[in-house]
């Protein structure tokens, strides 16, 4: 990417998503505490998802990057569900 | 030649003076070189380990180890073969001495990246290798690792499964390295559908590389945390799956059957319309059945567990999805014998283990219809059909893929040309070897002889004979064939750039390449296999 197209993002911003992302990394541990059975790893994983999903599109910058890059992102991520999918498909099934 | 004043690659000193100047070169030729003295190194230790367990097999009983001994040698062979040689194989050496050239670039987009790779291959290869001699004696697990036993067996699984993580590193780069590549340092003018199918085929490998490797990466590292630290992953005794294990190591492993094969067809592609004379027919429908390949083939990897209590559900569609796979493969097949219909055909080496190519991988993909049907799969699974089929599309596809690549560059990389009356001799030694070691395999695997033990049933014993003979054959092909090749490297006489008449870029430059390839970057006009 050129210089004129390149974003640059302030300290303001990294500190808010570093903020976010502790807040969320302190929430994982809490939740444990609370008894959601089969739902606590759920959570731990919902939460473990948008943590992910902030670090890719702050800190990885694919919100300001060209969209050809989300795209892509997308797609190998929906490559990853249909094979874990086509996996937990055999344990339904067994 | 316009860049005659110009060192080739062989004759330049950079900073460093011999051996340092290799092993800091950044330089895509001199690394695919690196590649490839390692590779015959690493495929001549697994070969050696084959004709040993050959040996043992001669005869019903012990005859030169035990079965603790065999079970180790071929976990060794297992491994060397796979993981050292055919994995890596075509694409990290032919890609990257090729590709760069072959679109018309000085050298790959991340050349100390490119390094970076090969050294993490030696170290991997040195970690399998020391795994051997370290802990508590060799893996026997085959190479495959297979929990629950991997988790219970004494021997130094571990270290075994950290070096097929490190090489699992360098794979992934050398993907991540060509597709960067590809999109980035193509000639002017040479549009995607002007590329040569080689470097399609490396496209497509590029992203395998990229997407399953990983998974493979974590599997192995749960397998040692399973080990350590007693996380109950695949142990049903703590509450894990073993099946799991299978589904996470095949959803790498059998993609990475078309990270084997995807360059060996690029390469058949290549010489096919060399040595026909003519350009090669269906050239979009050969990169479609690359990237079909490609994508469904990311997804029949429960092929191989068919009778390891998968669900009924699952084998359907694992079946149906394997048997999908053969249409784009059986494309490329067409595409290949429709381009010498008509054609001016030279029989040159080259073009003699391409046929070589595509006869042996016709019966290990026929074979594979057998094992990928449920009902037939049942009766010859964890036979030595099996282990038939897979030799015949392992080293029968890239194996001789491989070698008729090494007959089809070495002109280039070296600038000399082999005796080539002694390498058509090599190669129908190697060939006639090839078919008697592992076409008995495919009767003995219908009769119900079982894979992986050191011992048989006394009525199996005449085709082990034959198979064992065969194997003498073959190791005598082969020496022919590589001392030929390494002798033509020192051989006086004219320097030839291109011999072949050869269509694509490499063969518009100067042989041995000069550094960076070329002196004035080509502007590509026509499609890659226009002859004049």
């Amino acid at each position: 990417m050129n210089k004129e197209n390149s974003h640059i993002s302030s300290y303001k911003d990294h500190l808010m998503v570093l903020s976010i992302l502790i807040t969320l990394t302190v929430l994982t541990v809490a939740i444990t505490s609370i008894e959601l059975s089969a739902f606590n790893t759920a959570a731990a994983l919902l939460i473990a998802t948008v943590k992910a999903t902030i670090v890719l599109l702050y800190f990885m910058h694919l919100r300001f990057d060209q969209k050809v890059y989300l795209i892509m992102t997308v797609l190998v991520l929906a490559l990853l569900v249909v094979v874990i999918g086509i996996t937990v498909f055999d344990y339904i099934d067994r | 030649m316009e860049n005659n004043h110009l060192p080739n690659y062989l004759e330049y000193r950079g900073k460093y003076k011999g051996l340092l100047g290799w092993l800091t070169t950044t330089d895509h030729k001199r690394i695919g070189l690196l590649y490839m003295y390692s590779m015959l190194t690493f495929f001549a230790t697994g070969a050696v380990l084959g004709i040993l367990m050959r040996l043992e097999l001669i005869a019903p009983g012990k005859q030169l180890m035990e079965a603790q001994t065999y079970n180790a040698l071929f976990t060794l062979h297992g491994l060397s073969m796979i993981f050292l040689f055919v994995i890596p194989g075509v694409a990290a050496v032919f890609g990257n001495f090729i590709l760069p050239i072959i679109i018309g670039a000085k050298d790959v987009a991340f050349p100390r990246v490119n390094l970076l790779s090969w050294y993490l291959y030696i170290i991997g290869a040195i970690i399998v290798l020391t795994s051997q001699f370290m802990g508590d004696g060799p893996p026997d697990t085959g190479w495959t690792f297979y929990a629950p036993y991997s988790l219970k067996t004494q021997t130094n699984v571990v270290a075994a499964v950290l070096g097929a993580f490190v090489l699992g590193f360098s794979s992934i780069l050398t993907g991540l390295n060509f597709i960067t590549t590809m999109h980035r340092l193509r000639a002017p003018g040479m549009g995607w559908m002007r590329m040569p199918i080689f470097a399609w085929t490396l496209y497509a490998t590029g992203w395998i590389q990229l997407l399953a490797t990983p998974i493979v990466g974590i599997t192995l590292l749960m397998i040692a945390a399973e080990r350590l630290l007693g996380i109950g992953f695949f142990d049903p005794a703590l509450g894990g799956d073993p099946i799991l294990y299978q589904h996470l190591f095949w959803t790498y492993s059998h993609p990475a059957v078309y990270i084997m094969i995807l360059p060996a067809m690029g390469v058949i592609s290549e010489i096919i319309p060399t040595f026909s004379r003519k350009p090669i027919f269906g050239y979009t429908a050969l990169i479609i059945s690359s990237m079909a390949i490609a994508f469904v083939g990311y997804f029949v990897w429960g092929h191989h567990m068919f009778t390891s209590g998968m669900s009924t559900g699952s084998r359907w569609i694992f079946s149906f999805l394997s048997f999908i796979v053969a249409l784009p493969s059986a494309v490329k097949v067409f595409n290949w014998t429709a381009t010498l219909y008509k054609g001016s055909i030279r029989l040159q080496t080259p073009f003699w283990w391409a046929m070589g190519f595509i006869f042996v991988f016709m019966i290990g993909g026929f074979s594979g219809l057998v094992v990928g049907s449920l009902a037939t799969d049942i009766h010859v699974h964890d036979t030595y059909f099996v282990v038939a089929h897979f030799h015949y599309i392992v080293f029968g596809g890239t194996g001789f893929a491989f070698f008729a690549a090494m007959h089809y560059w070495w002109p280039k990389i070296y600038g000399r040309v082999y005796n080539a009356k002694i390498a058509n001799i090599g190669l129908g030694i190697f060939f006639t070897g090839f078919n008697i070691i592992y076409f008995p395999m495919f009767i003995l695997g219908m009769q119900g002889m079982p894979r992986r033990y050191y011992d048989y049933l006394p009525q199996f014993e005449n085709w082990n004979v034959v198979s064992t003979i065969g194997s003498w054959i073959m190791v005598t092909g082969l020496i022919i064939i590589i001392t030929n090749l390494l002798r033509a490297r020192k051989a006086t006489g004219k320097i030839v750039d291109d011999p072949w008449d050869g269509p694509t870029l490499e063969w518009s430059i100067k042989s041995p390449p000069i550094v960076e390839n070329f002196e004035e970057i080509p502007v590509v006009t026509t499609g890659p296999y226009e002859f004049k």
